[in-house]
């Protein structure tokens, strides 16, 4: 199972930021280890965020991705008390989702 | 007239373009670390610590909420900026690692020797560095206040200031060499002078930190065990005698400025 997420999410406005912090190793495949053998690609694949529930970021991401990758971004129309969730799956297929109150 | 003040707002911004362009190699730095800040990955080890703190682990299936870092058993806020100090129960003066050990054998049961010679950022050496950016983390902003009223932690301070400028190995390096002047740098790093006080959050005060570079979280063990591999030490043991007494030079040298403790490092 993977560690939980790092989420914060702030309204100012009519908008909220949203701050996440992700724990993931993000190999990319390209690394080798000490005996000389390929360290095999393990990296975020998807990610996506919602506003009660309802979907508003999806992406894509690739082995470029820096390991424990932060995500920034701002949700129009957001208030103190919404929930905001992200989920990521990675090349494994290993899954996780994690949620936080705008505050 | 009209001409003039265009010909003026110009100037002003020439001068202006002028000024950013000869931004300092050290201020862009500091603008790069500004903007990791937000979002500094020890974070995610922090909660990590804390989870751990309260987990019942080991053969005695115990927490070590009653682990005694100085200030009373379970008292964690304000103990990280009085390490290392002596310890009554071990007869000996500890860091905050050193100390962990302990309470890990003694509340937990956990082999204390295995932890020790476990390689860092391998098994249980893993739940060390997440414990001591948890506990380093419940202090941030505190000021150091190491004590030196004990026999032990003095002649600990005189130790670690002869370590500290003890050169040898095949480069005939000490920690002085790098860490004995102002203003000195390796590429862009800056290298603060640690035989007197750097100010708030640089040196001593800084870890544990995480370092972007390779993605990894360092206590103040490790980061002591690098300076040795920098310099072709053999390297020192973990919570030995001569890391701690480097640390209360260190500590002691750094008596009122703020920790910053986790810090996030290029």
């Amino acid at each position: 199972m993977a560690d939980p997420m790092r989420i914060r999410a702030q309204a100012a406005g009519d908008k909220a930021t949203v701050r996440v912090l992700m724990s993931h190793e993000m190999e990319s495949g390209q690394r080798k280890d000490a005996a000389g053998n390929t360290v095999p690609a393990w990296f975020i694949q998807e990610v996506s965020a919602t506003l009660n529930g309802k979907v508003v970021l999806t992406g894509e991401w690739g082995p470029a991705v820096s390991k424990n990758p932060f995500l920034q971004f701002t949700i129009k129309g957001a208030k103190a008390g919404d929930k905001v969730g992200v989920t990521w799956k990675d090349s494994k297929g290993d899954t996780r989702t994690d949620e936080a109150t705008v505050s | 007239m009209k001409l003039k003040s265009y010909v003026s707002l110009f100037l002003l911004a020439g001068l202006c373009a002028g000024a950013s362009a000869q931004k300092s190699a050290v201020q862009s730095i500091e603008e790069y670390r500004a903007m990791l800040q937000d979002g500094n990955p020890a974070d995610l080890f922090e909660a990590k610590g804390e989870d751990l703190w309260k987990q019942k682990r080991g053969p005695k299936k115990a927490t070590l909420e009653q682990c005694d870092l100085g200030k009373g058993p379970g008292v964690v806020k304000g103990a990280f900026t009085e390490l290392p100090r002596y310890f009554a129960d071990t007869n000996r003066v500890q860091d905050l690692e050193s100390r962990l050990l302990t309470c890990m054998e003694t509340l937990q049961g956990l082999n204390a020797a295995e932890i020790a010679n476990t390689p860092f950022g391998k098994g249980e050496q893993n739940n060390m560095t997440a414990l001591a950016t948890w506990i380093s983390a419940e202090s941030k902003g505190m000021k150091f206040n190491l004590s030196q009223a004990h026999a032990q932690e003095r002649t600990f301070y005189e130790v670690g200031k002869r370590l500290f400028f003890q050169r040898g190995g095949p480069h005939d390096f000490a920690c002085s060499s790098c860490h004995g002047q102002d203003e000195k740098r390796i590429r862009l790093q800056d290298l603060p002078n640690l035989t007197k006080n750097p100010g708030d959050g640089i040196g001593f005060a800084a870890w544990p930190a995480y370092r972007v570079s390779n993605g990894q979280m360092w206590g103040m063990q490790q980061r002591l065990n690098d300076c040795y591999r920098q310099q072709r030490f053999p390297y020192p043991g973990f919570g030995s005698d001569a890391t701690i007494a480097l640390g209360v030079y260190l500590g002691v040298n750094s008596q009122g400025s703020a920790s910053v403790a986790p810090a996030i490092k290029r």
